[in-house]
Parts: C-alpha cells; sequence; structure tokens
C-alpha cells in the first residue's frame, strides 16, 4: 500500500464516504477564487468539531500537512493547496447553534453562510457586519481565517472587531476556546492574533459572532462625476469633513458601463465615475449626512445626486455595486481582481496609474472599489486562451502592488497574502519582521501541519517541513 | 529603513535605550500601574518617546510616540474636530494605555481600543525594532502581532511608536441620570456611548446630532448630568454582559458597564486564570519573544 492508501483509509474508517478522493472533489478543491491552482490528493467533509480534531490527529500520524477551507471563495491562493495537504472543508459544519440576544452574541460553526447568518438575524433586529461581495456564498470560517471586510467595514471595522471567542482545533489537535464572551479575557489576545491568520494557526470550528443592531434609517445616494478626479476627491473631502458613512464606494467609467448593462440599475452610463454613499443611524445623523455629502458633491463638481426611494431601489443600486465582478464577463471572460489599499488622498494618483500601467500590458482595468477606506480593488479582464496572458496580468498585478506600496499603502485589504502576495511580503516588512511574525507563528505550529507555505516566503520561515514549491501551474 | 517608511530617530534612540540586556521596565503615566503586579524593582526604567508625529485628518489616523499622553494626543486631534475615544486619565499615555488593553466606559459605541489600532513599532528583547499592522485604516498584510500586543504589559515587546484610527468628535454628548432599568434601555436605545448602572442609579450617555440625542433622551426618563460618575479604581472584574443581571444590588460600591459586563469596584479583583492550552501558548509566546524575561519582569499576563 502506498502511504497515502494507508491515511485514506484512516479517513475513510473515520468518515465514511465524507472522505473522498474522486476527481471531481480534487479538482474543485484544488482550486480558489483566484487563478492559483493545485491539486489535493484527499478531501475531508466533518461535521462536527470531534471529526475535524480526528482528521488532525490521523494527518499528524502520517506526517501529512491540512488546509482548512470554507466556501473557497478568497482571491489571494490561501485555500489552494501546496505540500499536499489533506483539505479539510467545513461545508457540511453549516449550523447556527444559538443566538444570545442577552449577551449579543450567535454561536455558529465555520461553514455557515455570512449571509445566511445575516438572514436568521435580520427578523431579530440585528445582522453580522461584516459583508463581503462574495457574502451569499462565502462562509463564517472564511471570513475569520482572512479576516474579511465588505463595504459597511468604514463605519463598523472588520471581522476581528465582530468576533468575541473562536473555538479552534490546533495545529497539535488540541482543542481549545480563544477569546470569550466576557468584557475583558483573561492573558493574550490569541483570539485577535488567531483572526487573519490564514488557517496557519490552527482550524476554527465554532465561532461567537457579535451582533450589530440594525440601523433605524438608511439612505442610500448615486453621485455621478464627469471626472473620475472629482469623485475621488469627494471621498477624501467626505471623511475631512467629519463624516464616516457605513458605505463609500467607487466605480468608474468601465466598471459603471458593464454593471449597467448587466443589472440595468439605471447606473449614468455617461459618468467618468459614480459614488454609492449609504449614511445609517438615526434619521437625525442620517439626514445630516445626507446634507454634508450633498454639499461637498456640490463643491466637487457633481452631476446627478440620486437618493433611492425605498428599499428597492436601495437593492437595485446595491446589486449594481456587488455583481460588478461577474459582470466582467461581458467584456472579457476571465478576470484577476486585486486588492490593495493607499491613503485616500492618493486614490487619484495611484487609480492614474493603474490604467497606464494596464495601457502597458494591453489589458483592461475595471475599477470597483471601497473609497471610504481607499481599498482598492482593480479588475484586470483578459482572455485566457490569449498566448502568454497570464504571464502580462501578473506582472501588471506586480506593478499595481508597488505602485499602491510607494504610495503609502499596503499589499492588502481584506483578501490576504495567501499565496499571491506571499513574496511581496518583503515589500512592506523588514526580514526581521517577519522572522518576529513566523516566530509567534511557529509557537502554535512549530512543524507546519496547517495550510503550510501560506502567508510569509520561505526565506523568513524557521522551519519548511513540506517542501518549497509552488506546484505547476500555480503562480506566486 | 524600513519598508514601511522612515523609522523616525525617536524610536531608533529607545530602540538603543532599550538595548539587548539587563531587565527593563517601561514607564507611561503610572495611571494603571497596580495592573499585572509591581514590576521588578531592579529593573531598569525606560520611557517611550513622545510626540505627535502626524495626523492626517483626511485620512483620520495620527502617528504618536507610545509616550505619548492622552492629554497631548487629544489636544493635536482636537485642532481638526477629530478623537481617539480612550476615556483614561489624560496623564496617561497612548502606549500605557495599550499595553494594558483596557478599554474606556464608551466602548459601547466604539468598540474595544484594540480595533483603533492600525500599526505598531515595538522594540523587541533584542533591542531591535519590529513593525506590525499598516499605517492605513484597513489592512490585512501579515500576522496581526498589534492584537498581540495590545493587553500584553510590556512583556512581549515594548511599544514604541503606534498609528491609531481616528473618529470626528460628535456634535453633540449628553449624559442623563436616573433610575431607569439599564437593560430596558440598552434594549431601546440604537447604539448608546455608555450605560453606567450601581444597582440603583443608571448614568447614560448619548451622542450623535444634537435632534438625535434630543429625541433619544425624551424618550428616557431621566435627567440631565455633568458626565459619568467617578469609577472605582480598585478593582475591575469582566464577566459576559447578561450575567450582569446577577450583581447584588444591596452593596452599590461598584459600577457596571451595561452590554460590555466590566464591572468597577472598590476592592482588587483577582486575575482571572487562562485554560491550560492557552496558558501554554501564552507561555511559550514569552519564552520566543522575550527568552531571558528581560522585559518588565515582575508584572504577569498570565495567570494558570
Amino acid at each position: 500500500m502506498s502511504p497515502d492508501s494507508k491515511l485514506f483509509g484512516a479517513l475513510r474508517f473515520l468518515l465514511g464516504d465524507r472522505a473522498r478522493a474522486g476527481d471531481f472533489e480534487l479538482g474543485l478543491y484544488g482550486r480558489d477564487g483566484s487563478v492559483l491552482e493545485g491539486r489535493p490528493s484527499i478531501v475531508c467533509l466533518p461535521v462536527d468539531t470531534e471529526e475535524v480534531r480526528q482528521i488532525v490527529a490521523v494527518c499528524r500520524q502520517h506526517d501529512r500537512p491540512f488546509l482548512a477551507r470554507g466556501s473557497g471563495t478568497g482571491l489571494a491562493g490561501g485555500a489552494v493547496p501546496v505540500g499536499d495537504p489533506v483539505i479539510i472543508a467545513t461545508a457540511k459544519m453549516n449550523k447556527i447553534l444559538e443566538v444570545d440576544l442577552e449577551n449579543r452574541i450567535a454561536w455558529v460553526e465555520p461553514g455557515v453562510l455570512n449571509l445566511d447568518l445575516t438572514k436568521e438575524l435580520t427578523p431579530l433586529g440585528f445582522h453580522f457586519a461584516p459583508d463581503p461581495s462574495s457574502q451569499q456564498v462565502c462562509s463564517i470560517g472564511g471570513n475569520v481565517a482572512n479576516n474579511s471586510g465588505g463595504p459597511h467595514c468604514l463605519a463598523y471595522g472588520v471581522t476581528s472587531a465582530h468576533v468575541a471567542a473562536i473555538e479552534v482545533v490546533l495545529p497539535d489537535g488540541t482543542v481549545t476556546v480563544l477569546g470569550d464572551l466576557s468584557a475583558d479575557p483573561p492573558g493574550y489576545d490569541l483570539r485577535g492574533l488567531f483572526i487573519g491568520s490564514e488557517g496557519t494557526m490552527g482550524i476554527a470550528t465554532k465561532i461567537a459572532v457579535r451582533l450589530t443592531p440594525n440601523p433605524p434609517a438608511i439612505r442610500t445616494l448615486l453621485l455621478d462625476f464627469a471626472d473620475v478626479r472629482d469623485g475621488a476627491a469627494t471621498v477624501s473631502a467626505i471623511i475631512a469633513a467629519g463624516l464616516i458613512p457605513a458605505a463609500l464606494e467607487m466605480m468608474d467609467k468601465r466598471a459603471i458601463e458593464i454593471v449597467e448593462a448587466f443589472v440595468n440599475a439605471g447606473y449614468p452610463t455617461e459618468a467618468d465615475a459614480v459614488l454609492l454613499v449609504e449614511l445609517d443611524g438615526l434619521p437625525g445623523g442620517v439626514e445630516h449626512g445626507v446634507e454634508v455629502v450633498r454639499s461637498v458633491a456640490e463643491r466637487h463638481e457633481v452631476g446627478n445626486i440620486r437618493i433611492a426611494a425605498d428599499d428597492e431601489e436601495r437593492e437595485l443600486l446595491w446589486k449594481g455595486r456587488k455583481n460588478a465582478f461577474g459582470a466582467v464577463a461581458r467584456i472579457k471572460p476571465d478576470y484577476y481582481l486585486h486588492d490593495t489599499v493607499v491613503p485616500r488622498g492618493k486614490l487619484v494618483e495611484v487609480l492614474e496609474k493603474v490604467y497606464k500601467i494596464a495601457d502597458a500590458y494591453d489589458l483592461i482595468a475595471v475599477n470597483v472599489f471601497h473609497a471610504g477606506d481607499g481599498n482598492l480593488h482593480p479588475i484586470l479582464a483578459y482572455d485566457s486562451d490569449e498566448k502568454g496572458v497570464l504571464e502580462r496580468v501578473h506582472a501588471a498585478g506586480r506593478a499595481i502592488v508597488t505602485a499602491s506600496i510607494e504610495a503609502g499603502g499596503v499589499l492588502s485589504g481584506e483578501h490576504g497574502i495567501g499565496l499571491e502576495k506571499r513574496d511581496y511580503m518583503g515589500m512592506l516588512f523588514t526580514a526581521h519582521d517577519m522572522a518576529t511574525q513566523d516566530m509567534v507563528r511557529e509557537v502554535f505550529d512549530p512543524e507546519g501541519f496547517a495550510n503550510p507555505l501560506k502567508v510569509l516566503p520561505s526565506g523568513s520561515r524557521c522551519s519548511d517541513s513540506f517542501g518549497q514549491h509552488v506546484p505547476e501551474g500555480a503562480w506566486v | 529603513m524600513s519598508p514601511l517608511g522612515a523609522v523616525p530617530k525617536e524610536v531608533h534612540q529607545f530602540a538603543a535605550e532599550v538595548g539587548p540586556r539587563d531587565p527593563v521596565t517601561i514607564v507611561g503615566g503610572r495611571t494603571q500601574w497596580q495592573v499585572g503586579g509591581a514590576p521588578d524593582r531592579s529593573a531598569r526604567e525606560v520611557s517611550a518617546p513622545t510626540g505627535v508625529w502626524s495626523h492626517q485628518p483626511e485620512e483620520m489616523t495620527v502617528r504618536c510616540g507610545a509616550g505619548t499622553t492622552l492629554s497631548d494626543l487629544s489636544e493635536q486631534l482636537a485642532l481638526h474636530g477629530q478623537m481617539v475615544p480612550f476615556d483614561m486619565a489624560p496623564s496617561a499615555t497612548v502606549g500605557g494605555v495599550l499595553s494594558v488593553g483596557q478599554s474606556g466606559f464608551r466602548r459601547l459605541r466604539y468598540g474595544h481600543i484594540r480595533d483603533l489600532v492600525l500599526q505598531i513599532r515595538h522594540v523587541d528583547h533584542q533591542g531591535k525594532i519590529v513593525t506590525s499592522g499598516g499605517p492605513t485604516v484597513k489592512n490585512v498584510s501579515g500576522y496581526d502581532l498589534c492584537r498581540l500586543l495590545v493587553g500584553s504589559l510590556g512583556k512581549l515587546g515594548c511599544l514604541a511608536e503606534v498609528t491609531l484610527r481616528c473618529l470626528p468628535v460628535p456634535e453633540t454628548t449628553r449624559w442623563l441620570t436616573g433610575t431607569m432599568d439599564p437593560f430596558e434601555l440598552y434594549s431601546i436605545l440604537y447604539r448608546p456611548s455608555s450605560i453606567l448602572w450601581n444597582g440603583k442609579q443608571v448614568w447614560v450617555c448619548l451622542e450623535g446630532v444634537s435632534s438625535d440625542v434630543a429625541a433619544e433622551a425624551t424618550l428616557l426618563d431621566l435627567e440631565e448630568t455633568e458626565g459619568p460618575p467617578p469609577l472605582p479604581t480598585g478593582g475591575r472584574s469582566s464577566i459576559e454582559p447578561k450575567d450582569l443581571k446577577k450583581l447584588s444590588i444591596d452593596d452599590s460600591s461598584w459600577i457596571a458597564e451595561i452590554g460590555i459586563g466590566v464591572t468597577h469596584t472598590e476592592e482588587p479583583t483577582p486575575v482571572r486564570p487562562v485554560s491550560e492550552a492557552n496558558g501554554s501558548i501564552m507561555r511559550e509566546l514569552e519564552n520566543r519573544l522575550d527568552p531571558n524575561g528581560r522585559l518588565n519582569p515582575g508584572r504577569e499576563v498570565v495567570v494558570l
């Protein structure tokens, strides 16, 4: 028997037909939302913490790493298998275990989908604040792994601010709870350290999320501009005026055109840029916010200001924003979505560089992004049938990341580092910074069993038990 | 030069002061000096650099030396109508507040103070500078060591420079007091800034535009007051928010933060132990990040 068949046999014994090695699963779980691709040899679908613990134990007995995975919507290759890990997919751990209104907490399993949780909470007057564009399909466990954001984290903060406690299976198989429901959990904030660690410090098996009260009033505005620079200047001026909208999103001309053709939301296709601004809270503050936005925008040559009259119109405006990525298929069959953050004041400068970079590499750039926190999401549209196009896409991506960092920005606002930006970490951190980060990671996983070879470049790692190389077809 | 911008000379000087050997105790404003126990007397005292180094109102971020006092920070931010809602003594330092890691009384609206931290530069046990986080308001680049440093009482590193998220100062701040049920108040108000309760009397802080604050105030059978009551400083217990209902109302020497779970008491509160599994990770973090135990010896974050 090969080592793999022994391992597979042990997992079969544990999970029955929820341990799989068929071509369909192996193809499916070799990818995430990025263009990177690997190929696992075994996929497990546990239903509870105990099964996760046992899978980890079996993997360790067979000296094989493992990789926990949610819905696979990540865009940085964090869930792409390298080093031949056993995939632990949380799709069947999808129960909302408890809604505790007195503590304003819900305990959920990691496979619960983000929007399903919010739908469950809405009638109770609450929601889960992080709302990534993929919220219809992304899982809470994935949100924890990536410290996910979304349009509304401008006012409400990212996942870390909305998780009180996490039950985890540590890489050595120990089950423990990081954080608790009390005001100040004792000891160091391991919960905060774990969130955003992209599955390299263990596997979340239960999550206590904080419930945010639904705002009594909401106003959604669509502002159009004949010049994208005025739109960007409006963003900075709104924030400088002391207003933090619930969301402040921007779309450029090309994005407006494709989204409008796709959803017919009445977006002004003649505009150079639109801002989607949402204000929420108590009615007085919301109306005050509308006036601030209006007066700031008027000082910056705004065209029309459309205010959604009702929930239906509001949803239509958001539908355009949230479906923008899919709509790119109207111009090219494939796209590469980037994620960097720059100071708000540098938005225009970096956007102009993005267009120039795309031109230089003969690609089409579409920009739909969280302008309010300077979080750029340039989309490079391409056709993968074109010979050599991926090399151009990657070279352009690197140039965009470089331009963002030169403008005082960071590598990623919400997609994470994964494989995609692993080898860019040195653009932002010194070797000593990265060695310190790795020392902390090593405390959780000295042998590198949990999602190996992600986040930190191999040179900064003290140990790499599972090989250095990225599989063929994957790009770093 | 660090890729994340030039490291200020003050931070280099501080790193040299901490150096690679001998026990050191980092001193802030000594406003929460008792937390974690008294530091070793033989340790050399060091203080983090001071000064607000850059405030960008349109970015709503501020970068300062960790030794900057809250009053100096507030003064600078107020010039542009902004604040960092720490709610601690004005003589406390930014680094001290973060190292202790306890939020102020407006956490109900503004969240935990750790969520205001964007980037930290600290000096490690070798006297070397480490940067983590990023200067922008949103960032997930690399492991979040900032979270680990907040509440670490300087035992994993000495905070040298901090970049924080700022917030606009609300148009109106009003404190109200009376005898309403605090838990009912919590359920009817939309994101109040604070609800404090001593078992008999309640204090509520409402913030926002004046029309909203006035409208919410009229819902309540409460009277205007100057501000929060003085909070007992002897101890601070932390429980689940719903368990505040179980507090004994016969003895009102405490003040509780409704919706949060903090109770300020006259008597010292014993530090809660951590679980064995978490304790071994925490001890190993201390061993790895400060192998010789030279950073703030005597203080204890972890009780097993």
